[in-house]
């Protein structure tokens, strides 16, 4: 990747208001979330006078049928949330890079193999999958990434599998080739580095998917257990006090909201910035 | 033509086949023994060994595949663990709903997202294309569920005009009843629908606009909007319907927040219940019947897309 194609990204999300609140937005919510261990506040601190006190002085977001700090739960809840959909999209973006850059490079069977296999399961609707497997395998963190990622990377693949194919045919890689590099070699040295632009823009897409997936499966009950919270079962619990309490239902739902308008905003600021031809969409 | 249709026949069997399997399996990895669903506390062994072998449960994975496909090929999908009803009938029995819900806010969506597509393609960078954007994005960024709990909290806790639970009011049998129940669901679902369909719509009619046949129509003096509605809307229909039979797979899986908030009595709704009470038979089934659909559908959107632009032959 050249220091041009930065530049560039960088002037367009500069020059565009949409994208630097984006950006203000994602900073400010990841680096309270990371530092909601400074305040005094517990997040599973459990006080039945205060029970389902509305958002004021003492509790910025109220409290919930616990008499929990809503606030703490929020910002832990975002920790989870984001760590999900952050690391959620390291694996699938691995993923998918890898099955992409060995199909299009080889071609063939393998080619032929790879690309059954991901008809395969993007032939199943995947938040069925979703909801089955997170019932029998049990429901942590930790296999809730797992899941995710499983069932994101086919996406990926395919594009980087007709951007790989497109690179093969570029002649610095043919070069590459006859003076007898490894394959191995061709890949790591020529073929990733221009594919870094697509998949800088698709994992930014997917970090948004992946926290919109998790949320809608702690939503049904099926993520992260109690009593710890992510924004998605903060929703489920809130539902149950709409009448009395649906200030429950509003913060937890902005905050979803607004992490995945930012990153989908993001994501397609890099796409114009990496790809200028294609012209603002 | 013909030979496209054959071909994408022949590409479709071997896909089911492998759906199929990956169904099977991933409910045989699951935890728990079907059997104990019939076992009663005075039974002994015996009784049991005799359940699993008269349930084909003693025979080797590979033939109770089989065994299961040849039951699925005549329509049998097994019985619930729970109630022990057929599968397929309570399937049937949920799809109206579904199908109808669905079909709504599909039909809906599309009728919205055309026109605004067209507009904001149109005139890019003006107001009409930032708003139509900013829609977009909302719709694509909100939760899906969320939204159904903001609309119940406004227009049936607040305002107390609209049902928020279930499809029929209790004692009442009129289509406008169901209608009234249908129209938070439904909207939630449009608003989901509607935010991919303007995207397409949208970024379609920019790289039509710059055919050369817009351009000789410009040429010969018709007005834009002659021309958008008359000559470039044809050719926009080609993507929506590409997105329609994308949909079809959506139908089952893509209801099943929403129907589980409103209660309705879906496909959706039948399958969280099936999952929490770890109802293999009919996790299977819905798994295996959305799985179709959405194959299927994929396949009538590549067969009517080769209709509709005689240009896409066999090259595919």
């Amino acid at each position: 990747m050249n220091r041009n194609k930065w530049s560039n990204v960088i002037r367009e999300l500069l020059a565009n208001k949409l994208g630097i609140t984006a950006f203000l937005f994602l900073l400010v919510i990841a680096s309270a979330a990371a530092l909601a261990f400074l305040s005094s506040k517990d997040p599973n601190q459990i006080n039945v006078l205060d029970r389902l006190k509305p958002p004021g002085a003492g509790h910025w977001f109220g409290t919930d049928d616990y008499g929990r700090d809503y606030l703490a739960r929020a910002l832990y809840g975002g920790r989870v949330s984001l760590m999900v959909g952050f690391v959620s999209m390291v694996f699938a973006t691995s993923i998918g890079v890898a099955v992409g850059v060995i199909s299009g490079y080889f071609g063939g069977l393998i080619d032929s193999l790879l690309m059954r296999l991901l008809e395969i399961v993007m032939s199943i609707p995947s938040f069925l999958i979703l909801l089955l497997l997170s019932v029998y395998l049990k429901p942590s963190v930790g296999n809730i990434i797992v899941i995710i990622s499983l069932l994101m990377w086919m996406n990926i693949a395919r594009i980087i599998r007709a951007e790989t194919m497109a690179l093969k045919e570029r002649e610095y890689v043919m070069y590459a080739k006859a003076s007898g590099q490894s394959s191995f070699g061709i890949i790591i040295k020529h073929i990733i580095p221009g594919l870094m632009s697509v998949v800088i823009v698709s994992a930014t897409n997917n970090i948004a998917s992946a926290i919109m997936m998790e949320s809608s499966l702690s939503f049904l009950g099926f993520g992260v257990q109690a009593p710890n919270a992510t924004w998605g079962s903060m929703l489920n619990g809130a539902q149950g006090y709409l009448a009395q309490a649906p200030y429950l239902a509003i913060f937890p739902g902005v905050l979803i909201f607004l992490t995945v308008l930012s990153f989908n905003v993001l994501g397609d600021i890099l796409r114009v910035g990496f790809e200028p031809k294609l012209g603002k969409r | 033509m013909r030979r496209l249709i054959f071909r994408r026949l022949l590409q479709t069997l071997p896909l089911l086949f492998f759906v199929s399997i990956a169904c099977f399996v991933m409910v045989k990895a699951a935890p728990g023994d079907p059997v104990l669903s019939f076992v009663t506390p005075n039974m002994h062994a015996e009784d049991i060994e005799r359940i699993r072998h008269n349930l084909g449960l003693d025979k080797p994975a590979y033939v109770q595949y089989f065994l299961w496909l040849k039951e699925c090929l005549t329509g049998n999908l097994g019985y619930s663990l729970i109630n022990h009803k057929p599968v397929l009938d309570q399937i049937l029995e949920r799809l109206p709903a579904t199908a109808g819900l669905m079909g709504a806010a599909i039909g809906l969506a599309v009728l919205i997202a055309i026109p605004l597509g067209l507009l904001a393609g149109a005139n890019r960078s003006k107001l009409v294309d930032k708003l139509v954007n900013l829609l977009a994005y909302i719709g694509v960024s909100i939760p899906l569920f969320w939204l159904a709990i903001l609309l119940m909290y406004f227009f049936s806790i607040k305002l107390h005009w609209l049902p928020s639970m279930g499809m029929r009011t209790i004692g009442m049998d009129s289509a406008f009843d169901v209608l009234l129940h249908g129209i938070l669901p439904c909207s939630v679902l449009t608003i989901g629908f509607l935010a991919v369909y303007v995207r397409y719509i949208r970024s379609s009619t920019i790289s039509q606009l710059k055919e050369d046949y817009v351009q000789i129509q410009y040429a010969f003096g018709s007005a834009k909007r002659t021309i958008l509605f008359r000559h470039v809307l044809k050719h926009v229909l080609l993507p929506v319907i590409t997105l329609l039979g994308m949909s079809m797979g959506d139908l089952v899986a893509g209801a099943i927040v929403t129907e589980t908030v409103f209660s309705w009595p879906g496909i959706g709704s039948l399958g969280m219940t099936a999952v929490r009470g770890m109802d293999y038979p009919v996790i299977m089934g819905i798994t295996l019947f959305s799985s179709v659909m959405l194959i299927l559908g994929n396949l009538l959107a590549d067969i009517l897309y080769s209709f509709a632009d005689p240009r896409i032959k066999t090259t595919r």
